[in-house]
């Protein structure tokens, strides 16, 4: 079949499209070695210089699987028998005689972990001592965004503590806290800028914590008043924010297979179809998202271990045709470097990107788990004290002189005074309207449900003593 | 460049949205009936008609839809399996990715789930998506985006992000497709909070229902079916929406109110011809809105013929008839002088064997002997 290039309207048509374009003013625009140079698709009568597929129709660029000679066995690589091959559909194979399988990936020589700072805050010298480590090791952050970081994570430590309490009390149904796991959220905001959608899982406030959430908006949504963005219709921790570009949390895990915008994908629903389903896509329609992994060992009570056998979820990446790395989720600025990295690469190249962060998940699940009846309690204790993000980091920022026990004590203390205000307020708020009930099913609300909500109040009328009397008719 | 929009009302009435006097006048040559007319009774209307209309086949109109509505909005798009190059596997989306790129008519990988998803973010993010299933029944994958997060986000999200998705695709018994492959979607779908559903049953409300869809801030699922693809029919050449939540006066009547919907209409209207020369008088409706029913027109109906037959290609058990059954009776109770009487398909998985499928679908006779029965 002949295709004819039609060259795409000037309106924008996808989200990456336009987004792109803002981004892409300022880029060079080379076309070099093996990266395919992602251009937004109303761009493409532009640019001549990256190859046509040979069928004759423009597809994304990539159809032919690069060159990996990753799995070729060491006693067939003859120079003869490298140029022979074959073409199937998806590019060029080289045969091999030897009936060897490749054997899964390793749980011996495992993919290494990126990190900055060790266990004790100290930026990591490379060994190597060249310059070129020693500056990929330096930590390229302000004084200013450092400082930020560490604070929120703060913030982030003392709201799930006092909300997690607020829970045992009674005063909340239910909360979910990211204990051990601050770093991640926090520093991966601080690498992406505000217009980038976040589609997160449920353990990330940071990222709303470092956009501009406030405590009392945290408090309002956890208490379900009248103030809540979401009007008091989801559980606890169920945080959205079309303002912050944050989406809606949904239960149902591994929802986030959605458009082609940039994206920070945080999962730990790694096992689900959606999950595989949406990096195959994203690779194949080059998509500038970011995918997150919070390998954090236990999918409530399910160990690592009981939920795959490959080398964690980096290698997953590579199976894919994504670029992937693993980074020790437990170090703010390992973090905050690695996503900034990504972003830049998913934004410039045009293509999804796969960080996978070990770290550790100290707390519950949730207000509705006990972790201590899976794993032993020195494990936790362990990673709470020797491994935590918080004071890891902390550690680096007071080294630097930026930092210091006064302010840390002030931090908190407001921060806990800050949160109880919060609390209060928002359990004194009215509750939302019984209207609200109805409201935001469909854009109008229609007759049925009007009918319904008559019918309702009518029955609420009747035997009031039955019906919460705190929410508003 | 069209500026006036028609908007064809149920009964056959028309509104106008610009206030052109051109326009009005042009309003009273419009075709609004839409049962397919015979060539005869067409030739004897003026012959300023031929110019108006055009004459097409079912999903070349539902195309032409798909075609006019992205060429009015940058944000429309298609997604779903074959829909590019290929042209979709009912030829639906034919010649639209040579015309609008491969980037917005975007063959996705089979993995309903995760392309239903992106559909849903991409509304989320200010997109107008239409995902085709190539089949409803594999819709059945995205049971849970669909429930979940199509139907529930702009609730639970407190009406932050809307979802102007439309979900369509063929469904409904074939020509020995197999049970897998005939799939009555709408009885799984009917109680999701937050959805619409429409089913289309001739080219003319194919089309209209198409851009009213793709229009509708809510999310709306518009069921074809497969066997109705090569309906001819011909359609106005003015722009022209239908109604989502209106059913169509399909023929009016005074002894019996049959509701139906999508290609159980046509096996009504078979029956209708014979009831006819009985000396029946039939009212059919084609109910066309599946969630929620326009229980305005049903009820209007009701309280003329006070009988009714509902006839449906669903499962007995749980159906769009057993819906329909209880909410008439729910709100016309005093106007029945007989039970509500449901044709539906038995509760078996469609058999492949042809005689036998024949037997799993309601035909005319049934509909015959049901509509004597219910007169007595």
């Amino acid at each position: 079949m002949a295709f004819r290039v039609i060259t795409m309207k000037s309106g924008a048509m996808m989200a990456t499209a336009r987004y792109l374009t803002r981004r892409n003013m300022t880029h060079g625009g080379s076309c070099c070695g093996n990266h395919h140079h992602h251009h937004p698709p109303f761009e493409r009568k532009k640019q001549q210089s990256c190859s046509r597929s040979l069928s004759g129709f423009w597809r994304f660029n990539s159809t032919k699987a690069s060159a990996v000679d990753v799995y070729s066995s060491d006693e067939d690589v003859t120079n003869t028998n490298h140029h022979q091959g074959l073409d199937f559909p998806g590019g060029h194979v080289s045969y091999t005689h030897s009936l060897n399988f490749i054997s899964k990936s390793s749980t011996q020589n495992r993919v290494p972990c990126y990190r900055v700072l060790d266990d004790n805050g100290v930026v990591i010298r490379s060994s190597s001592g060249d310059l070129e480590s020693q500056l990929q090791q330096q930590p390229l952050i302000s004084q200013q965004t450092a400082l930020k970081i560490y604070r929120e994570m703060v913030r982030l430590q003392v709201m799930d503590t006092i909300f997690y309490e607020a829970q045992r009390q009674g005063r909340l149904s239910f909360y979910l806290t990211s204990t051990g796991e601050e770093a991640i959220s926090v520093a991966s905001a601080a690498a992406l800028s505000s217009d980038d959608v976040v589609m997160p899982q449920y353990r990330e406030p940071g990222v709303l914590l470092w956009r501009g959430f406030s405590l009392r908006e945290f408090a309002d949504q956890c208490f379900g008043n009248k103030d809540d963005y979401g009007k008091g219709r989801q559980m606890p921790i169920h945080y959205g924010s079309n303002k912050l570009n944050y989406f809606t949390v949904s239960s149902p895990l591994a929802f986030e297979e959605a458009c082609m915008t940039q994206l920070l994908l945080c999962l730990n629903s790694y096992l689900q179809g959606d999950f595989h389903a949406g990096l195959n896509f994203a690779a194949v329609t080059e998509s500038p998202v970011v995918f997150v992994c919070r390998n954090n060992g236990w999918a409530i009570s399910t160990n690592v271990s009981e939920q795959f056998r490959s080398d964690g979820i980096v290698v997953k990446g590579q199976a894919y045709g994504i670029d992937s790395i693993r980074v020790d989720g437990n170090d703010a600025l390992a973090v905050y470097n690695s996503i900034r990295a990504a972003r830049q690469m998913a934004v410039n190249q045009g293509k999804p990107v796969l960080v996978e962060f070990l770290t550790y998940r100290v707390g519950h699940h949730s207000t509705s788990d006990d972790s201590t009846k899976y794993r032993p309690m020195d494990e936790i204790e362990h990673w709470k004290v020797t491994r935590n993000p918080v004071s890891r980091f902390r550690k680096w920022v007071e080294g630097n002189g930026w930092w210091n026990e006064d302010e840390e004590s002030e931090l908190r203390s407001a921060t806990r005074k800050q949160l109880l205000q919060a609390i209060q307020a928002a359990e004194r708020t009215e509750k939302p309207f019984l209207e609200e009930m109805f409201t935001d099913v469909y854009d109008e609300t229609p007759s049925n449900l009007r009918e319904q909500q008559e019918q309702l109040r009518e029955i609420i009328k009747r035997h009031p003593k039955d019906y919460p009397s705190d929410i508003p008719v | 460049k069209k500026t006036s929009l028609v908007v064809v009302r149920s009964d056959g009435s028309l509104n106008l949205n610009t206030g052109s006097s051109a326009g009005a006048r042009r309003l009273d040559q419009l075709v609004t009936n839409a049962v397919a007319v015979s060539a005869s009774l067409l030739s004897t209307s003026s012959t300023s008609l031929a110019v108006l209309i055009h004459e097409l086949l079912l999903y070349e109109a539902l195309r032409e839809g798909l075609e006019e509505e992205m060429d009015r909005d940058n944000r429309v798009c298609v997604m779903g399996e074959d829909v590019g190059h290929y042209g979709g596997s009912y030829k639906v989306t034919r010649g639209l990715a040579d015309k609008f790129g491969d980037l917005r008519v975007l063959d996705t990988p089979i993995a309903e789930n995760a392309f239903t998803g992106m559909g849903i973010g991409a509304a989320m993010t200010g997109l107008r998506p239409i995902v085709e299933g190539m089949n409803m029944g594999f819709l059945l994958l995205a049971f849970n985006q669909i429930s979940n997060n199509c139907g529930m986000l702009h609730y639970t999200s407190g009406g932050q992000f809307t979802i102007p998705i439309v979900i369509r695709g063929p469904g409904g018994v074939g020509r020995q497709l197999g049970a897998e492959h005939s799939q009555r979607l709408e009885s799984y779908f009917q109680s999701i909070p937050g959805i619409q559903m429409v089913a289309c049953s001739t080219p003319y409300n194919a089309k209209g229902l198409m851009k009213a869809a793709i229009r509708s801030e809510n999310p709306v699922i518009l069921f074809e079916h497969v066997l109705l693809y090569n309906l001819k029919e011909r359609i106005p050449d003015e722009e022209y929406i239908c109604n989502l939540e209106e059913a169509e006066m399909v023929r009016p009547g005074e002894h019996i109110t049959i509701l139906t919907y999508s290609r159980m209409r046509y096996h009504v209207m078979q029956a209708a011809k014979t009831l006819v020369n009985k000396g029946y008088d039939p009212e059919v409706i084609d109910i066309r809105s599946l969630k929620p029913f326009d229980l305005h027109t049903i009820g209007n109906s009701v309280k003329k013929t006070h009988r009714v037959l509902i006839v449906e290609e669903c499962m007995r058990t749980g159906g769009i008839g057993a819906s329909l059954t209880a909410a008439i009776n729910e709100n016309f109770i005093d106007y029945l002088d007989a039970p509500i009487v449901c044709l539906s398909s038995q509760d078996v998985p469609t058999p492949y064997a042809g005689t036998l499928e024949e037997f799993t679908i309601v035909q005319p006779a049934q509909i015959v002997t049901a509509v004597e029965q219910l007169c007595q």
